[in-house]
């Protein structure tokens, strides 16, 4: 008996995690094909063009990797924000912080260092890097009441122009917009591993990634701290009620989700280019806030939005012979839409389904 | 729960269906092997910038029409799409994949060695030095398309000492950089060319790329300069520009633009314009790897090759006396002809 409620409860959870996903997934296709006739391209053709573009070679899926790695800490930056209840809009400055300040630090130290040494230096520069912008939107927040969606979002303001200043003026390599090589701490790409990856951006990043969601989903689901975040997430009134320091859980919550995002700069820095670039992360700090909401801020349903947004968005360049860049872009704000409107309204009807089914949930 | 299942269900049937439409006119995305393929990666920001993008796809868009080439076209995003983009297209065997801007350098150079076998193309290549100072050669499949901006500036400084009745003419610039100061330094010595004691006032907006994308900024200096005595200015600064175009129509002076014929920016005050041609540089190239003539090297396109020039036409009859036509055609041969040799730093 009680084997067999597991089993259905189980089933019951394979459900809800799967259908709306599957049922939004199909609408944002069928949008997508309508687009694409309009536009007066078969989807047959294009889709089959952004699979073989990605999935379909070695090179293509590096690529997919690469982008998956980025947008994976962006995600689940965003992701413990909102947690937290935070909306953290500011990952696309801390993650060009962190890379900036991995990069002046790959200037600085001497060369010839064993990456795997200088690595941590690397993650802690880049962290402090990340964290500095988030810490300060989770301060103002804190002390002040100031709401962390117009800080960050001006934040991203003021940190880009910064950091645009900073590398044009003082640290650019003449004639370029980006720093020197950095001198010591570059990572080896996958290709390195697997040779068949060969010219692909991916690279040891991706397995550092997974660590730190690792980390996260620890952090979130088996730590104190952790469950004090969730809490003041969820009903902050009855967390301090509870006894949890709510303007401490916030700061906190902001210094962490921007320095997750901010060591996601070392992808692009240590991983691929080995410098830090003007720009670099156009556009994935934002699209992180689409992979948590994808994802549902779960650290595991971030890598698997991560790598649906990296494939669209390596996707992208493979059909931009067919169809206009503009196409992808779209069909990535209707998979968002179709996630966010679709995930509770299918878990509405299972869940009233069940409750006339039988007196399991 | 029924419910759901037909939903997917029907939802999964219609996309199948979709899946088989094929409009009337849709593109097979299969290259012609027999045909010159040719693949252009825009910038960053892409199209629609009115200037540099825009300039390639026009010269892409008549090498397709006049030479029977197919050009395909891709607009990258972020950071690593730049080499991603070269890369398909070098991938997918074309004969000439280009980069537009000068930051694609690295990313040319580096698939330029891997696809020895393609043609590549970097417009505003930076061309790199070595210690001592002399210029790197790119690798043999790849050619830096350069311009020559100080010589179209050359003439556009002496057209405006010739036409501005002042001793005073006035020179905007975007962001203080190498670039922008080879414009200035070709116009101050054209403008000293023909008139030895005139004075040219000197401005930038800015040591940052938002120099370039400063109006107000722009309209602030122009305004300052046509008060001291200034009555053409010569502007070099994207869109900060057209801040000195709205000064120009507020004093009723005259103003210089550049990169484009930016005569509609302000009808009958817009002196001339000095145009770089990146259009045809980029059909140049286009039409030396259908002729089986392309060589990797530093192109560098002067008066000579019309990648520089200066605009004369209808518009602008009226505003440049035909004896001024005739010595500016005359200044333009001597350059050609190197007898005035023009200098590239102030």
């Amino acid at each position: 008996m009680s084997a067999s409620a597991g089993a259905r409860r189980w089933r019951a959870q394979l459900e809800e995690a799967v259908l709306p996903a599957v049922v939004a997934l199909l609408i944002a296709a069928l949008v997508g094909d309508v687009l694409i006739i309009v536009y007066g391209q078969s989807p047959g053709e294009v889709y089959r063009a952004l699979l073989e573009g990605t999935w379909g070679n070695a090179y293509g899926l590096g690529q997919v990797l690469y982008k998956t790695t980025t947008l994976t800490f962006t995600g689940l930056s965003v992701a413990i924000g909102l947690r937290a209840g935070l909306f953290n809009i500011g990952a696309e400055s801390q993650l060009a912080a962190g890379g900036f300040a991995a990069g002046v630090l790959g200037t600085l130290l001497p060369p010839g260092l064993p990456a795997l040494l200088v690595l941590p230096l690397f993650i802690v520069a880049a962290a402090i890097g990340g964290g500095a912008v988030g810490g300060a939107a989770g301060v103002l927040k804190s002390k002040w009441g100031a709401h962390e969606v117009i800080t960050t979002i001006m934040l991203n303001f003021i940190v880009l122009a910064l950091l645009n200043y900073l590398t044009v003026a003082h640290f650019k390599v003449f004639d370029t917009l980006h720093t020197a090589d950095v001198r010591s701490g570059a990572l080896p790409r996958l290709s390195a591993l697997i040779p068949p990856f060969h010219g692909s951006a991916a690279n040891m990043v991706l397995f550092l990634a997974l660590a730190v969601v690792a980390v996260a989903w620890w952090y979130l689901f088996r730590s104190r701290a952790g469950y004090e975040l969730r809490a003041v997430g969820l009903q902050p009134g009855a967390a301090e009620y509870g006894g949890v320091n709510v303007p401490g859980v916030w700061w906190r919550a902001m210094l962490i989700s921007g320095a997750v995002a901010g060591i996601g700069g070392l992808n692009f820095v240590l991983g691929y280019k080995h410098y830090y670039e003007d720009g670099f992360s156009t556009g994935a700090g934002f699209l992180g806030i689409a992979v948590a909401l994808v994802g549902r801020n779960n650290p595991v349903g971030v890598v698997l939005a991560a790598l649906l947004f990296g494939t669209l968005s390596q996707g992208g360049l493979a059909v931009n012979a067919l169809v206009p860049k503009q196409m992808v872009d779209v069909l990535q704000a209707v998979v968002i839409i179709a996630v966010v409107t679709s995930v509770p309204e299918v878990r509405r009807v299972l869940r009233s389904a069940r409750r006339r089914g039988g007196p399991e949930a | 729960m029924r419910k759901l299942l037909i939903l997917v269900g029907v939802l999964l049937a219609a996309h199948v269906v979709l899946l088989f439409v094929h409009p009337a006119g849709a593109a097979s995305p299969a290259i012609d092997p027999h045909a010159v393929n040719v693949g252009i990666v825009f910038d960053v920001g892409g199209r629609g910038d009115k200037s540099f993008n825009d300039a390639a796809y026009v010269g892409g868009e008549r090498a397709e029409k006049e030479l029977g080439v197919h050009v395909r076209f891709i607009e990258p995003g972020d950071g690593s799409d730049r080499e991603a983009a070269l890369r398909i297209f070098a991938a997918e065997g074309m004969k000439l994949v280009i980069g537009v801007g000068f930051i694609f350098t690295d990313d040319l150079v580096q698939l330029a060695k891997e696809y020895p076998n393609t043609d590549f193309a970097g417009v505003d290549f930076s061309v790199a030095t070595d210690s001592a100072g002399n210029p790197i050669p790119p690798p043999p499949n790849l050619a830096a398309l350069k311009f020559r901006e100080e010589e179209g500036s050359f003439l556009v400084g002496a057209l405006a000492a010739m036409v501005g009745h002042s001793k005073k003419v006035g020179f905007v610039g975007g962001m203080n950089s190498p670039l922008i100061q080879k414009f200035q330094a070709g116009y101050t010595a054209g403008v000293h060319y023909v008139c030895p004691d005139c004075q040219v006032i000197a401005q930038y907006a800015g040591v940052t790329p938002d120099a370039f994308r400063n109006p107000g900024k722009g309209k602030e200096l122009a305004l300052s300069q046509y008060q001291d005595g200034v009555n053409v200015i010569f502007h070099a600064s994207g869109s900060t520009g057209l801040g000195v175009f709205e000064a120009a129509r507020q004093t009723n002076k005259l103003a210089i633009g550049v990169d484009a014929d930016q005569y509609s920016e302000a009808p009958g005050h817009v002196l001339t314009s000095m145009v770089k041609g990146v259009d045809a540089a980029v059909f140049d190239a286009i039409k030396r790897v259908k002729d089986g003539t392309f060589k990797g090297g530093i192109y560098s396109y002067g008066l000579a090759q019309n990648g520089v020039r200066y605009v004369y036409d209808e518009h602008n009859k009226a505003l440049i006396p035909d004896s001024v036509q005739a010595r500016l055609q005359q200044l333009r041969a001597d350059i050609i002809a190197g007898k005035i040799k023009v200098p590239t730093t102030p």
